[in-house]
């Protein structure tokens, strides 16, 4: 499954926010390390703030702060904020051949698999992998450069 | 299968305790799992104890949650191995938490309390299975850390043509 721009940008930003929810971001700070343009960005968080997700907060040192609920809050209700992922529109080229139901249980069967996924995994539980996922890069250089002063002295 | 439906944060309650099942708890397991699906099922119960509270206690868990002596709920899991292939790995089949004891760290308390069992067994990995539309526990599950696993579950009506 591949999400829209808008999609992964959503899921980006709120984690980013949610991670501390006292603190507020400029456009541009949340923006920085994903090589991403601030205009799109912008319109991205207008849609997040009117789902109740993240508020502006105007003036000097203004931005965004997560609002959410960190528990609460779906990978899926943030997606389906930009795409309709509980049913995706039927291929232009389809037409009802036994080929293409077959197909299109295949297809669902998958769909149906993604939804549920998306579904159980909350923005709380999204921060802990990402916490996990470091944890783990940090121990892995640690020990590639252990590895290598061992390979270094030896 | 008593299904699971805990969702807490960590315990906080000194007062908490896990131990394993007793043959007196059995009521108050069988109370909540009658609460929980409609459907009393109190000689199933008593047989899931004889087999998982008093037999091969070195593989099979059948937990209790407690907190000054009040029954909070229940976790229930074995080491399995070899089955469909897989190596020794220890299973979470049943995990239950009073309604009213929820969110309060007693799901996750039993949780860890199995998990710390399969390692003391020596055991790497720890699975579960359950409805993809029950999201509830799918996200109690993976708040814990659980991820997809290798198995796919596949199934046919056996009435088709």
């Amino acid at each position: 499954m591949r999400l829209q721009q808008a999609t992964r940008l959503a899921l980006y930003s709120v984690l980013v926010l949610a991670r501390d929810p006292t603190r507020q971001l400029a456009v541009a700070e949340i923006a920085d390390g994903y090589d991403i343009s601030i205009h799109h960005l912008a319109k991205v968080l207008r849609t997040l703030g009117r789902a109740g997700l993240v508020e502006a907060v105007r003036g000097v040192g203004g931005g965004y702060r997560f609002t959410g609920n960190a528990k609460r809050v779906t990978v899926f209700d943030v997606i389906s904020l930009f795409e309709d992922v509980a049913n995706p529109a039927p291929d232009d080229h389809d037409v009802l051949t036994p080929a293409a139901r077959a197909l299109g249980l295949i297809l669902a069967e998958i769909d149906e698999h993604a939804v549920a996924t998306f579904r159980s995994v909350s923005i709380s539980t999204m921060l802990k992998i990402i916490e996990r996922t470091s944890q783990r890069a940090t121990a892995d250089r640690s020990k590639g450069s252990e590895a290598q002063d061992s390979l270094d002295l030896s | 299968m008593a299904v699971a439906r805990a969702l807490a944060s960590p315990h906080e309650d000194a007062a908490l305790s896990i131990r394993p099942a007793r043959a007196e708890d059995i009521a108050a397991v069988s109370e909540l799992d009658a609460a929980i699906t409609g459907l009393a099922k109190p000689a199933y119960w008593r047989d899931l104890f004889e087999r998982y509270g008093t037999r091969r206690q070195d593989q099979r868990f059948f937990l209790v949650a407690e907190s000054d002596g009040e029954f909070l709920g229940f976790a229930i899991g074995e080491i399995r191995a070899w089955e469909f292939g897989a190596p020794p790995c220890g299973w979470l089949f049943a995990i239950d938490v009073k309604p009213d004891a929820r969110l309060t760290g007693v799901g996750t308390a039993l949780f860890h309390a199995l998990c710390e069992r399969f390692r003391a067994a020596g055991i790497d990995k720890l699975r579960t299975m359950l409805a993809r539309d029950n999201h509830l526990m799918l996200s109690f599950f993976r708040s814990q850390g659980m991820m997809a696993g290798p198995s796919i579950q596949l199934e046919m009506a056996l009435d088709d043509p």
